[in-house]
């Protein structure tokens, strides 16, 4: 692939000080994605995805190791660096949905655009057309707890989209979810990721990360798998199977 | 954010959380409303004092002569010479000749009541209005006549209203003739100017056996004339007795501003005393504002991962506590003015607050607000996002 890739992480460290015990959560990660792609990040809880993703969202940084998003080295960022960089080129989607309660839907579309310093016109315009496009645009005045969960993990998808993010980053989107309701998110993330929005995907359960173009598995810190995900099926059909309720983020 | 959506930002969180933005805002507006209704009614208080002053004379300058040796030196007509002389600064002077004794009409009599000398200018002077008859004329005054003017108050407890020109009334026994009574000023209370008795005051010097007159009242053109009336007394009186112990020359401003230093000292003391509940109405909001930090750690986490920055999420407490403090002054102005005005109609004066009061109590109770908010919101602008995420 010649083009630079979204995503460039060199030999990530995070390193974990509990008590006297260092704890490396991630052990010289190094990983590439690019422009486009639908990668699921595999791993059991304790396995390191979580710090993973947090240094992949910008909400932390590694101990050592470089972090290239997007020809940015985030790495080094601090406090307000990094908060810009999650709002410019990071669309989160959690587990809990984490919708302000108090506000309507529009409103919670809206808010990644209103730190972006957006004027209020243009948010209301650009936070109902992504409503729209999950397929909940007649519901903007709501609360989020008027809507099922599925609906509003959908409010959630609509809000990581607004800001038009170089990445979506999705943490268990379907462990709230009933098994209906969790295809309809994975297929409405599919169908993102075909109009070109390069989808991460973190998850413990295989079934779901099997939804994805390329596997990445986390075990103990590292990389134990990289690969497209007819090749990450091959290996689970092989006997070890990963199965094990996760605790949440 | 620009600052219009971070007050639109805090301004849904304050109604969305209602009844706690209401009682933080209580002690707010107790203790603003305190503050006005204190500074309120001092400065209604001392309005009324110095009103009343002014009736009582703040333009007069008092000048007694204790003479050289029992020697006056002075007598009126060098005091009527002096006040023509400096007609620029002095509009009239006259002989202060009072005593006090007891009176006698056709219906009752009545004791302690002060009898007052005075010249056919003092009428005008004073904004004294005959009702009946006329007020004492320049020949009464050099012809020693036994003629009086009474007030309506003299009139209805000494002849029941029944006083006309011509009847006679007796002071201290002797006969005076009626020649004017006063329209009434004050609803006839007693110590009111209702309650007064004019004669020539050379019929009263005679009558009160005072050989010369010792006491004058200089009237100033105006307030800003007294200091120099004064003083240009003081410099005529030396000259004349070559020592201040034969004489005074007094004004009352110096009294006033003694007064009003001493009731802008109690205002300060009791604003002061309301002020420590501003101080605690303070507290109160960094309180609330520490617990809704906590409360609302989730919501900072997801404001957070969605790219908030520290001075985002700073200016939003900030603001929610200026604005909670700042509504909670203008409800407190409103009750205080309110509550100000009533008292004040009670006790019979005007104690609406002034516009300084109101913007300086508007100006504390908002930046009480902003001060003690600003703890808290450092608090949330400092969480870790990862952590404030995990939060419940």
């Amino acid at each position: 692939m010649d083009a630079a890739p979204l995503i460039e992480m060199i030999d990530i460290q995070k390193v974990y000080e509990m008590g006297d015990t260092q704890v490396r959560a991630n052990d010289g990660i190094t990983l590439k994605i690019h422009q486009g792609e639908f990668v699921a990040i595999v791993g059991k809880s304790g396995s390191g995805k979580s710090t993973l993703m947090n240094i992949i969202g910008a909400l932390d940084t590694p101990t050592s190791g470089k972090y290239i998003l997007n020809g940015q080295d985030v790495s080094k960022m601090k406090g307000d660096y990094l908060a810009e960089i999650r709002n410019k080129m990071i669309g989160f989607v959690f587990q809990q949905y984490n919708l302000l309660p108090k506000q309507n839907l529009l409103e919670n579309v809206s808010l990644p655009l209103l730190y972006a310093g957006m004027s209020e016109g243009k948010r209301k315009k650009r936070a109902l057309e992504v409503l729209e496009k999950v397929g909940i645009g007649d519901k903007w005045r709501n609360q989020p707890n008027q809507l099922s969960g599925g609906q509003q993990q959908r409010v959630s998808i609509a809000r990581a989209l607004a800001g038009r993010p170089s990445l979506i980053l999705a943490d268990e989107p379907t462990g709230a979810l009933d098994s209906r309701t969790s295809r309809e998110v994975l297929d409405l993330l599919k169908e993102l990721n075909r109009e070109g929005n390069t989808i991460i995907l973190i998850t413990h359960d295989n079934s779901i990360a099997a939804e994805a173009k390329r596997v990445v598995r986390i075990m103990d810190g590292k990389i134990t798998f990289d690969g497209k995900v007819e090749n990450y099926k091959a290996t689970i059909k092989e006997g070890e199977e990963e199965h094990e309720p996760d605790t949440g983020i | 954010m620009n600052p219009i959506q971070v007050f639109k930002l805090s301004w849904s969180s304050i109604i969305s959380h209602k009844m706690r933005s209401f009682l933080t805002m209580l002690g707010m507006i107790i203790g603003v409303a305190s503050v006005i209704i204190m500074v309120s009614l001092m400065q209604g208080m001392t309005q009324e004092m110095i009103s009343s002053f002014g009736s009582m004379g703040v333009n007069n300058v008092t000048v007694t002569l204790m003479g050289r040796n029992g020697d006056i030196i002075i007598t009126e007509k060098d005091m009527y010479a002096y006040a023509k002389k400096h007609k620029d600064t002095v509009k009239a002077v006259i002989p202060n000749v009072a005593f006090q004794t007891t009176v006698k009409g056709t219906a009752d009599k009545l004791e302690g009541i002060t009898v007052t000398g005075v010249d056919e200018k003092y009428a005008a002077l004073n904004e004294k209005k005959v009702e009946k008859g006329s007020f004492i004329s320049y020949m009464d005054v050099s012809n020693l006549e036994k003629t009086c003017v009474i007030g309506s108050y003299v009139d209805l407890r000494v002849f029941h209203q029944k006083a006309k020109v011509g009847d006679i009334l007796k002071i201290d026994g002797e006969a005076y003739t009626i020649k004017g009574i006063l329209k009434e000023t004050a609803n006839n209370v007693e110590w009111s100017d209702d309650n007064c008795i004019y004669i020539p005051y050379t019929t009263a010097a005679r009558q009160a056996n005072i050989g010369s007159i010792t006491s004058y009242f200089f009237m100033a053109k105006d307030t800003g004339s007294v200091e120099k009336v004064t003083s240009d007394l003081n410099d005529y009186l030396y000259k004349i007795y070559h020592d201040k112990k034969f004489y005074s020359a007094t004004n009352l401003i110096d009294m006033l501003k003694e007064i009003n230093m001493q009731i802008g000292m109690m205002t300060a003391l009791l604003a002061g005393i309301a002020g420590i509940s501003l101080l605690v109405a303070g507290i109160g909001i960094m309180n609330i504002m520490l617990v809704s930090v906590t409360e609302r750690t989730r919501e900072i986490g997801i404001r957070k991962s969605l790219g908030a920055k520290k001075k985002d999420i700073m200016r939003q407490f900030v603001m929610e506590a200026g604005m909670t403090s700042g509504i909670g002054g203008i409800a407190g102005i409103l009750l205080g003015a309110f509550a100000s005005i009533q008292i004040g109609k009670l006790i019979g004066f005007n104690a609406a607050p002034s516009l300084s009061v109101v913007l300086v109590s508007f100006g504390i109770s908002a930046g009480i607000g902003i001060l003690f908010g600003y703890l808290p919101a450092n608090k949330a602008a400092k969480l870790n996002p990862i952590e404030a995420l995990r939060s419940e």
